[in-house]
């Protein structure tokens, strides 16, 4: 009966706390490049503006449309401007939407998903009005907005979010009507724990796993959403170079320059596809049903 | 008590497995979860495995099932013949065919053993269609006679219901008909009735010795429950750790067993005679109820419903010191008795008075510093816990919730590890390292640190094995001399009842039907359920803590033997 198994904890459990790793889980060869290709974006991203070697709005009618070269390594587009700069910045605009979505929507959905699992009053209100919401498609809510403010990084995340936060509301209230069951939550009112006591510290943290889960697709989508709107041309400004923008102006010169569309597209399918992989990766680890019982 | 005796030595060998050794796929230097076991069955018989979770009765008979998860657990060495030949190597397919025909299981959960989208008619029929060239016709009324047999009520009407249309009992002789209509050889049934209440769980014993002696099948019978092994073995096997410790027939095991650990696994069965009733410390009552109602449902939006009157005028006190048990099958009524003196649910009508203040119908939000004169203890050890929070955490919030310093309250949570025998150190721990007994210590460990009045226990012990049930029984009779708390019992088993409560109320249906002294409910019972309920507990005549019958034993009413 004194006998207790020494404490395994992975390094990821101790940091947060919140998960605990599947003993022996490995993590393939596929997730770590994935990682890897991820990891490599975001600060080839991130430093852009450090070692693109032109500015990648500075137009030069010398240099219209050049095969790559040793000067311009992906060639340069009708404009003269550099592609290799372009895609390299381009992809600070791209990160920047699929990250600000993502947490964006995580965030306020997690917020409305909390109240509407554990109120039972305000749960029919609010889940009929992200049914509504649901309706809506991004790319015509994308259109409108554009319209009415004119092109913006905001009006992108924010018509990228509006039909992700219903979604993630959903999830959210699921994980908090089951958890809510659990005796350890009864035994938490038994013991005057207040109700925003049990929500928070009980409740919330069953989300996360499948929160992140989530996010890692809202990012991928919204990334992908991103380079359709600028390719409809109801994206960000045309001036900001994003893959989306790249892409609708190459496709013009398609025929004779498809670099143009092909290092933005390869990019894009790049980095959706680590995003996606290791949002796969992330679901296998946290999924309690991977969980083994010890002790 | 009569035990079965007949001799089965001319009897056909039906099974025989030879110093069967089990162990984890890929790894044969690991420690084998099975190892050396021996087992003969022989035509009519009927074998029982009993043991403790974790000691190897169910991976046995997996292994005969040729049904070990692929990938986790392999058979390394051994022998298992059926009926002379051996089916230790047998290929998947050979396994399908001896299946059914020659071997069948029934499960614990005849609910997820079926499968819920078909009509069970057509489960049982699918078997015939497997393995016979049955006409479609035929195969029907095989079927349908099949149902006759196991006694399921209007055959007609349940071949064409499915699982969650017909109660656990009526499931379970289901999965029986589906087991026996090839007439195998040898029936293996891992915990059948474990699940059941204890009437249900009489008739399907009866049923299957019914069907034993028409078929003259085998029977290897997996429980932990010793006086189920009572009722019905003819020899038993006790398993400890992968291995068979002790092996004899049913009367010489239960009167004389040889090895220490059936020893120590009989003496924790608790006996139906009730204990000596104590005497209440003071006058004044801890918990009063008074016309406790409640009825879920009934309030619809568009139209007014009857609802489910789960429990109706409920009366009882309990005084400091003493223990009140409430006694039911599922479906009585008696956790949501519990659960609305907790107010984890809102009773309809009725009083609820706990250390001088009413309760039952006060809000939620004034309830709340009254909430630390009464706590609960939940039957599920692996979820009552909140399995990211250390053990510390878990013992301190309820005191800091009523505002104890923190440092006091890990002061006091390192007493109460003490307390429930638990190492000091295994306060920075979290609940997935600990055993099921163990977690349960910690739970109670939680509810003692508000020190509370009333102490609620909903089926507390139903979730463990027997020795660990001995051990958190005592801890909770510990407690309650020490502190003085009244405890509200509630369980489905009687033998435990008998073992901890002073007072018992068995209800029925949502009704009490019978309240009394301890002693007088369980010897006297006035009720026809309460009779009918002692009468269904197995094995009720033996006394298995000391090897002998029971002598406090009333007059038998109907031979179950």
């Amino acid at each position: 009966m004194t006998e207790i198994p020494t404490s395994r904890h992975s390094a990821f459990q101790v940091l947060t706390g919140l998960f605990s790793l599947p003993a022996g889980a490995r993590i393939g060869a596929g997730p770590m490049i994935a990682a890897v290709i991820l990891v490599v974006i975001v600060l080839a991203a991130v430093l852009a503006p450090l070692y693109v070697p032109y500015d990648p709005l500075a137009m030069n009618s010398a240099a219209r449309l050049q095969a790559p070269s040793s000067e311009h390594l992906l060639g340069t587009d009708p404009y003269g401007r550099d592609t290799f700069s372009r895609v390299m910045v381009g992809a600070r605009v791209s990160l920047l939407i699929g990250v600000g979505a993502a947490v964006v929507s995580v965030a306020i959905g997690l917020m409305i998903g909390l109240v509407a699992g554990f109120f039972r009053a305000a749960d029919g209100v609010i889940m009929r009005i992200m049914d509504s919401l649901m309706a809506i498609p991004a790319i015509l809510l994308a259109i409108a907005l554009v319209a009415l403010n004119g092109p913006s990084l905001m009006s992108v995340i924010i018509a990228i979010t509006v039909p992700e936060v219903p979604r993630v509301v959903r999830l959210v209230r699921s994980v908090i009507l089951s958890a809510r069951e659990e005796p350890y939550v009864e035994a938490a009112i038994a013991l005057g724990s207040s109700m925003p006591k049990i929500l928070i510290q009980h409740l919330m943290p069953n989300t996360f796993a499948p929160l992140i889960v989530q996010g890692t697709y809202i990012c991928a989508s919204a990334i992908l959403i991103e380079a359709i709107l600028s390719f409809l041309g109801a994206g960000v400004s045309t001036e900001i170079p994003t893959w989306g923008n790249i892409m609708a102006e190459g496709r013009t010169y398609f025929q004779i320059k498809p670099g143009l569309i092909f290092w933005p597209g390869l990019m894009l399918s790049l980095c959706i596809l680590a995003i996606n992989l290791l949002g796969d990766t992330a679901r296998d680890l946290l999924d309690p049903r991977m969980k083994k019982r010890e002790g | 008590m009569e035990f079965k005796s007949r001799d089965f030595s001319q009897a056909a060998r039906v099974l025989k497995i030879r110093k069967l050794k089990v162990g984890l796929a890929g790894r044969p230097h690991a420690a084998p979860v099975l190892d050396g076991i021996d087992l003969d069955i022989r035509a009519g018989e009927t074998h029982c495995l009993v043991g403790e979770s974790g000691s190897g009765k169910s991976v046995t008979s997996l292994a005969v099932m040729g049904l070990l998860p692929k990938d986790a657990l392999e058979v390394q060495g051994g022998l298992i013949a059926l009926e002379g030949v051996e089916i230790t190597a047998a290929s998947a397919s050979q396994m399908r065919a001896l299946r059914a025909r020659k071997i069948a299981m029934i499960f614990q959960e005849p609910m997820t053993a079926l499968n819920p989208v078909l009509r069970v008619g057509e489960q049982i029929e699918e078997v015939l269609n497997m393995h016979t060239d049955l006409s479609q016709a035929e195969a029907k009324k095989r079927t349908l006679d099949m149902m006759d047999q196991v006694h399921l009520p209007d055959v007609e009407r349940i071949y064409k219901a499915f699982p969650h249309q017909l109660s656990g009992g009526q499931r379970q002789r289901i999965m029986i008909a589906m087991a026996l209509i090839l007439d195998p050889d040898l029936l293996i049934a891992d915990e059948p009735t474990t699940a059941l209440d204890v009437t249900t769980q009489l008739q399907i014993l009866k049923l299957i010795a019914e069907m034993q002696e028409r078929q003259g099948t085998a029977v290897l019978f997996i429980t932990h429950d010793m006086g189920v092994v009572a009722e019905i073995a003819d020899t038993v096997s006790v398993m400890q750790q992968g291995r068979i410790v002790e092996r004899a027939p049913i009367r010489d095991l239960l009167t004389d067993p040889k090895e220490d650990y059936t020893k120590k696994l009989l003496r924790a069965v608790p006996n139906l005679a009730p204990r000596v009733a104590r005497a209440a410390a003071t006058k004044r009552d801890v918990i009063a109820v008074q016309g406790l109602d409640m009825t879920y449902g009934g309030s619809g939006f568009f139209r007014k419903s009857e609802g489910v009157k789960a429990a109706r005028d409920v009366n009882f006190t309990i005084k400091p010191g003493r223990t009140l048990g409430i006694v039911g099958e599922s479906g009585s009524g008696k956790s949501t008795v519990a659960r609305c003196i907790m107010r984890l649910i809102d009773p309809t009508a009725g009083k609820v008075t706990v250390a001088g203040t009413e309760i039952a119908q006060m809000a939620r939000r004034q309830l709340q510093p009254h909430r630390k004169h009464f706590q609960i203890v939940f039957q599920d050890p692996y979820r009552s816990l909140n399995p990211r929070w250390t053990v510390a955490r878990s013992l301190c919030e309820g005191p800091i919730n009523f505002g104890t310093p923190r440092d006091e309250a890990m002061a006091t949570a390192a007493e109460l590890m003490e307390l429930v025998d638990l190492p000091r150190d295994a306060l920075d721990r979290y609940p997935h390292q600990f055993s099921g007994g163990q977690r349960q210590r910690i739970a109670i460990a939680r509810a003692v640190a508000m020190k509370p009045d009333l102490l609620v226990a909903d089926e507390a012990v139903s979730a463990l094995d027997v020795s660990v049930q001995a051990q958190v029984l005592d801890l909770l009779d510990d407690i309650q001399d020490r502190f003085g708390v009244a405890m509200l019992f509630i369980t489905h088993d009687l033998r435990v009842a008998a073992q901890i409560c002073d007072e018992v109320l068995v209800m029925q249906k949502g009704l009490v039907v019978e309240h009394g002294p301890a002693a007088e409910v369980l010897s006297h019972p006035r009720h026809d359920y309460t009779r009918n309920l002692i009468e269904a507990a197995p094995g009720r005549h033996w006394d298995f803590a000391n090897f002998r019958a029971l002598d406090t034993a009333h007059p038998r009413q109907g031979a179950t033997a």
